[in-house]
C-alpha cells in the first residue's frame, strides 16, 4: 500500500455512515428518503381513507379524531369503528406482501418469484375455499367468529403446505431460483384448477362466499383479521432486517455467498419460511390481493435505483397499494367490487411490460 | 501464514469420482496455478479447498485443522474465493460489490466500521477500480468487471486467495493485467494465491509452482522451468509441441506443434 487512501473515496456516493461508539451502519440516502415519501404517503392515503366513504367526514376532523379530540359521535364510530380497523388491514397485509415479495424475489434473482407465481396464495386459496365449501359455515353466519378462524386457518395451513411441498419438489442439492420458480408455477396451476373444481361443485351460496373471499375483499375486515398478521410482521421484521446483509450475499450467487461465509442453505431456509408465513398470512386475512407482493417490491426497486427489492420500501408501498385498492374500490368503482381486483388491474399490464422491457436482460 | 491442505480426497460418487485419493497441501506464500485438460478435475479440486464441495473421502484442512469444524465465517476471514464466472444482480454499483467482500467481518450492528471503509478504500485502489465505484457492473468491460470482483476477494482481507479461472473471456491484454495485479498481491501483500488457469504459457509466467492435474490426480508439480517439459505435455494433453524458452525471463513458453490434418490445404 503506498498511500492510505482517504476515507471518503470508499463509500458509495449518496450513503451516509452512521457511527455509535463501536456500532456502525451504512445508509443509502435515496433509499431513505424513497422509504420517507413512502411513510408520507401512506399517511396521507390512510387519512383519505378515513375520511372518504359513504358518509365524508373531513380530513382535519380524522386527524382530530385520530389524536383523541372532540367530534360527533356519529362521526367518531364511523372512522374509528368502522373505518380505522379496515384501513389497518389494509395496511399490515399490504405491508406483509410487500416484505414478502421482496424476499423472495431476493431469494430466487428473478422478479418473477413472488408468492403468487410460487403458488403460495394458490395453495392458501384452496385451503380457505375447501373449509368454505366443505364445511357450509358461511350459509349460518359469514362473520361468525369460528367461521372467520376456521377459513384463516384453512388458508395458513393451505399456504404452508404448498410452501412444503415447493421446497420437497424443488430441492436438489440446494434450491436453484429457476427452478423454484417453474415449480411453483406447476403448483399453482394445479391448485387453482383444484379451486375451480370445487367451486363448480359446491352449492351455489358457497360458492359465492368463496368467490367473494378469492378476489380479496378488504370490506367488513376488522381486527380481528389484522392481528395475526401484525403478530407475524412483529416478529418477523426485525429478522428480516437482520438478514439484510445476508440477501446482499446471496443474491452474488450460491458460490460467493459461502466463500464470504454465508450458512447458505440454514438462511435459503430462514429467507424463504419468513415469505411464505408473511404470504399465507396476509391471504388467510383478507383473500387474494394479486400481485401486490409482485409488483410492490419491483416498483420499490426502481424508485432506489438499487440492486435489490428494498425490504422497507417494499413495506411501506405495499400498504400504500392496498389502502389506495380499498379507498377506489369504496369511493370510485361501483359498491362490492373486491379490493383485490384493483391489484391485478394494476399488477397484470405491469408484468407484461416487466417481460417485455427490452432494455433488461430476460428474466424467464 | 495459513496452511491449507487437502489430504486424501475423493470428491464425487461412484466408479469414477472427480479427484480420487488426492493429496495437496497449498505452498504458503506463493502462487500457485492449477492446470490440465478439461474435465481433469482442477475446478473441482479448487472448489474442495474452498470448503464449496465436500470430499466423500478425507478431508480438507485449514492451519490443522479440518475446514468443517469451523465455522463458515471463520473460514472466510482467512479464505477468499473468486467463482468461475461469478453473478451480480443488475444495477449493482462497484462501491457495493466491493462493500459485500466485508461480509465475514461485519455484524449487523456493525455495518460500517473505520476499518470496513479503510479495507474498501485500499481494495479499490490496489485492483485501480477507484474511479468505477459509482458505475454499475454490467455497464463495464471485462477487465473492468473482473477487476472489480477481485477488489471484492480483496477487501475481504485475507490470507489465502482461491482464484477459479480469473482470466476467462478476457482479451489477452486484459488477462495480463489481471495476472500482474495477482503477482502483486503475493509479493507486495503477501497473499498466497491458488489459480485455476487455462493457458499453460499464462501459468509458467505468472507463477511459483504449477500442479499439473490429469483424471482427477495430479501428475506433477513444482517450479514451472523444471516441470513444463515437451514430455509432460505430451502425456497430460495428447498435444504434440515445442517447449521453447522465453529470451526475456527464460520460462517455458508451450507452442503446438499443428499436425498435417490442421493445416489447411487451400
Amino acid at each position: 500500500m503506498t498511500a492510505t487512501p482517504s476515507t471518503i473515496e470508499a463509500r458509495p456516493s449518496g450513503s451516509a455512515a452512521l457511527r455509535l461508539g463501536r456500532l456502525s451502519w451504512l445508509v443509502p440516502i435515496r433509499a431513505a428518503v424513497v422509504a420517507g415519501l413512502g411513510l408520507l404517503l401512506l399517511l396521507v392515503v390512510v387519512a383519505v381513507n378515513l375520511a372518504l366513504g359513504d358518509f365524508d367526514v373531513p380530513v382535519v376532523k380524522v386527524v382530530r379524531i385520530l389524536l383523541g379530540g372532540e367530534a360527533e359521535q356519529f362521526q367518531q364510530a364511523i372512522v374509528l369503528d368502522v373505518r380505522l380497523p379496515q384501513t389497518m388491514v389494509a395496511v399490515v397485509v399490504g405491508a406483509a406482501l410487500g416484505l414478502s415479495g421482496a424476499l423472495t424475489q431476493t431469494f430466487a434473482r428473478n422478479p418473477l418469484a413472488s408468492p403468487d407465481v410460487l403458488g403460495v396464495t394458490e395453495g392458501a386459496a384452496l385451503g380457505a375455499v375447501a373449509f368454505i365449501v366443505l364445511t357450509g359455515t358461511a350459509r349460518e353466519s359469514t362473520s361468525s367468529p369460528l367461521h372467520m378462524l376456521g377459513l384463516s386457518g384453512a388458508a395458513f395451513v393451505g399456504g404452508i403446505l404448498t410452501a412444503l411441498l415447493l421446497f420437497a419438489l424443488a430441492w436438489r442439492h440446494g434450491i436453484e431460483g429457476n427452478r423454484l420458480v417453474l415449480i411453483g408455477i406447476g403448483l399453482g396451476a394445479a391448485f387453482s384448477a383444484g379451486t375451480s373444481w370445487l367451486l363448480v361443485t359446491a352449492r351455489l351460496e358457497d360458492a359465492a362466499t368463496a368467490q367473494v373471499w378469492l378476489t380479496g375483499s378488504l370490506s367488513s375486515r376488522g381486527w380481528t383479521d389484522a392481528k395475526p398478521v401484525i403478530v407475524t410482521l412483529l416478529i418477523l421484521i426485525p429478522i428480516t432486517l437482520v438478514l439484510v446483509r445476508t440477501l446482499n450475499a446471496l443474491q452474488l450467487g450460491d458460490d460467493s455467498a459461502r466463500g464470504l461465509g454465508v450458512r447458505l442453505q440454514w438462511s435459503q431456509l430462514v429467507v424463504l419460511t419468513c415469505a411464505v408465513a408473511l404470504a399465507a398470512v396476509a391471504v388467510s386475512a383478507v383473500g387474494l390481493l394479486e400481485f401486490v407482493a409482485f409488483v410492490v417490491p419491483q416498483v420499490a426497486l426502481r424508485l432506489m435505483r438499487g440492486s435489490r427489492p428494498p425490504l422497507v420500501s417494499s413495506m411501506i408501498y405495499g400498504a400504500v397499494l392496498v389502502v389506495a385498492a380499498d379507498l377506489l374500490t369504496r369511493t370510485v368503482l361501483p359498491f362490492g367490487l373486491p379490493a383485490g381486483l384493483v391489484t391485478t388491474a394494476i399488477g397484470g399490464p405491469y408484468l407484461i411490460w416487466l417481460l417485455l422491457r427490452g432494455k433488461r436482460k430476460a428474466t424467464i | 501464514m495459513s496452511e491449507l491442505r487437502a489430504e486424501s480426497v475423493t470428491v464425487g460418487y461412484g466408479a469414477a469420482p472427480v479427484l480420487r485419493d488426492l493429496t495437496f497441501e497449498v505452498p504458503a506464500g506463493r502462487v500457485t496455478s492449477i492446470v490440465g485438460p478439461n474435465g481433469c478435475g482442477k475446478s473441482t479440486l479448487l472448489r474442495t479447498l474452498a470448503r464449496l464441495l465436500p470430499p466423500s473421502e478425507g478431508e480438507v484442512l485449514l492451519d490443522g485443522e479440518p475446514i468443517d469444524d469451523r465455522s463458515t465465517r471463520d473460514v472466510a476471514r482467512r479464505l477468499a474465493l473468486l467463482p468461475q464466472s461469478p453473478t451480480a444482480p443488475e444495477g449493482l454499483l462497484v462501491s457495493d460489490l466491493v462493500m459485500r467482500g466485508r461480509h465475514p467481518h461485519q455484524r449487523w450492528f456493525r455495518q460500517w466500521s473505520p476499518k470496513d471503509e479503510t479495507m474498501v478504500g485500499e481494495a479499490l485502489s490496489w485492483t485501480d477500480t477507484a474511479e468505477l465505484k459509482d458505475r454499475p457492473l454490467d455497464e463495464l468491460s471485462g477487465g473492468q468487471r473482473q477487476r472489480a470482483w477481485l477488489a471484492m476477494t480483496l477487501a475481504q482481507d485475507t490470507e489465502l486467495l482461491l482464484l477459479d479461472e480469473p482470466t476467462t473471456f478476457l482479451d489477452l491484454a486484459h488477462q495480463v493485467e489481471v495476472l500482474d495485479l495477482v503477482v502483486r498481491l503475493n509479493r507486495e501483500r503477501e497473499r498466497t494465491v491458488v489459480m485455476v488457469l487455462h493457458d499453460l504459457n499464462l501459468a509458467a509466467r505468472y507463477s511459483d509452482t504449477v500442479v499439473v492435474m490429469r483424471d482427477g490426480v495430479i501428475v506433477d508439480e513444482g517450479d514451472p522451468a523444471v516441470i513444463v517439459t515437451r514430455e509432460l505435455i505430451a502425456s497430460v494433453f495428447g498435444l504434440e509441441c515445442e517447449v521453447l524458452s522465453d529470451p526475456r525471463t527464460g520460462l517455458p513458453i508451450v507452442v503446438p506443434v499443428a499436425s498435417a490434418a490442421g493445416v489447411p490445404t487451400g
